[in-house]
């Protein structure tokens, strides 16, 4: 039992609500403490672009909100292979709670990234590579809630959705490097690159003080959407026990009659 | 013969002698076809600049419409079942459904396709171009829809549901027929590239989406 790693331990529910019961609302609130320091910097301290004026401060949001929405479908996917591969118990609530987190933050980019373009490209939006792949991620994560809700036995549906979060994992390279692979309007990553971040440090900072709040904002969300399935899957198994106790009570009562 | 050759065989009969699916994907192309013209006003001059990008979009409608086909009629009559428990693995299985599907709707399709060129007032020299596209990038849409219609056999409201999962999965074989096509247009030596990239992610989709359906099925089974 002593080499058992994080995931192994986790596997247990009951564990997992005991860990998270405090985990969660601590990260939470850092969550809320680093988005505000984020946000404040953000606005108050990082400098106008001098080409994009005031509008580059939605870059500290869109930005953030992109990685995230690929984030949450690398998690989806990691925890399909999970649930495919090593059985994990676990490993399916995770990527059900994932799907809608990441497809809001994926909203999120998608309707920042237009806000900005209207003044910066003069159009809302345009059919470059960067955007149609990551709006193909976002009809992604839409298939995969439809197959879901579409299937009544929830552990096939749990096992078909893995399948296609797996099939849909081709998407996340394809997002990735569609700004180098094609001549796109969006810009080239400047972040992470081999050579260096090609941002200055005062909106750099700001940037990466937003993108570490909302991942910790991501796993609250995260682990809270975790929660919430496994105690609704301990209301249903309770609700079928009860039905079952009360079919049992009345087939006894009405034996003795006959 | 092999048991591949052998189910291939089946499912081709099958197709034929149904007839009626096949017969209803291609009046469902020409009808789509038919009614561009109706909504976008009668200019020959944008139909033709605009024909290869519809009669792509108006295939991938029309395959669409058939997918359900693939794994749907065995599954019902529990002919599926018997395939698993054989000893053709499950893989090979999905591979041969794909392959009939695209042989029997797919091809037929592809070839329907100049014909209705016609109709949208197609450049001469596109003709081909769109029939060697279409030729390329059909296996595509078989062999990943293949894996839509594998997940969906149980599902409720499973043709919108297919829609929703498959389409996503088809945009870059439909960038990349469309981009061919423009290319070659533009200038004679354009074609290549997005060509063979269009035939790459057909054979890509040959080998995941046998394995993927495969995979899909047999969660269906335990």
């Amino acid at each position: 039992m002593q080499n058992q790693s994080i995931t192994q331990r986790l596997a247990n529910p009951t564990r997992f609500m005991q860990l998270t019961d405090w985990l969660m609302p601590l990260t939470a609130a850092i969550a809320v403490v680093v988005i505000a320091a984020g946000l404040y910097l953000a606005l108050f301290v990082a400098p106008p672009d001098y080409q994009q004026g005031e509008t580059v401060k939605i870059m500290f949001i869109h930005v953030p909100s992109a990685w995230l929405g690929m984030m949450g479908y690398l998690m989806i996917a990691i925890s399909s292979f999970g649930l495919l591969v090593f059985r994990h118990p676990l490993a399916d609530v995770s990527a059900k709670a994932a799907a809608p987190i990441g497809a809001a933050f994926t909203l999120l980019a998608l309707i920042t990234g237009s806000l900005w373009g209207k003044p910066m490209w003069g159009t809302y939006w345009v059919w470059d590579a960067r955007l149609t792949s990551v709006l193909i991620l976002f009809f992604l994560y839409l298939g995969l809630m439809a197959l879901r809700s579409a299937l009544d036995d929830e552990s096939l549906a749990a096992k078909q959705a893995a399948v296609l979060g797996l099939v849909g994992v081709v998407i996340l390279p394809i997002i990735k490097f569609s700004v180098d692979w094609w001549n796109t309007l969006h810009q080239p990553a400047s972040v992470v690159k081999l050579d260096g971040p090609a941002i200055h440090s005062s909106i750099l900072v700001p940037l990466l003080v937003n993108a570490v709040g909302f991942s910790i904002l991501f796993l609250a969300l995260h682990m809270k959407a975790m929660r919430n399935e496994v105690l609704r899957r301990r209301v249903k198994a309770l609700r079928l026990a009860e039905v079952e106790r009360a079919a049992k009570r009345e087939r006894t009562a009405a034996a003795p009659a006959e | 013969m092999s048991g591949f050759m052998r189910l291939l065989r089946r499912d081709l009969l099958l197709a034929w002698r149904e007839g009626g699916a096949l017969g209803t994907a291609l009046g469902f192309y020409l009808v789509v076809v038919a009614l561009m013209p109706l909504g976008l006003g009668p200019d020959l001059n944008l139909l033709s600049r605009i024909a290869s990008g519809i009669l792509w979009v108006a295939l991938l409608l029309a395959a669409l419409l058939s997918l359900p086909r693939i794994f749907e009629t065995d599954a019902d009559d529990g002919a599926l079942d018997v395939m698993a428990l054989g000893t053709l693995p499950l893989e090979l299985v999905a591979g041969a459904k794909s392959l009939a599907h695209w042989i029997s709707t797919g091809i037929p399709l592809a070839i329907m396709a100049p014909v209705l060129g016609v109709l949208l007032n197609l450049e001469v020299r596109a003709y081909p171009l769109l029939f060697a596209t279409m030729l390329a990038g059909t296996p595509a849409i078989s062999f990943l829809g293949a894996i839509g219609a594998a997940l969906t056999i149980r599902a409720r409201r499973g043709g919108l549901l297919l829609a929703l999962l498959v389409l996503p999965l088809y945009v870059p074989t439909l960038i990349f027929g469309i981009t061919a096509i423009n290319a070659a247009l533009l200038s004679p030596d354009g074609f290549a590239a997005s060509f063979l990239i269009l035939s790459a992610i057909s054979l890509v989709s040959v080998v995941l989406g046998p394995i993927a359906a495969a995979a899909a099925l047999r969660t269906q089974m335990e």
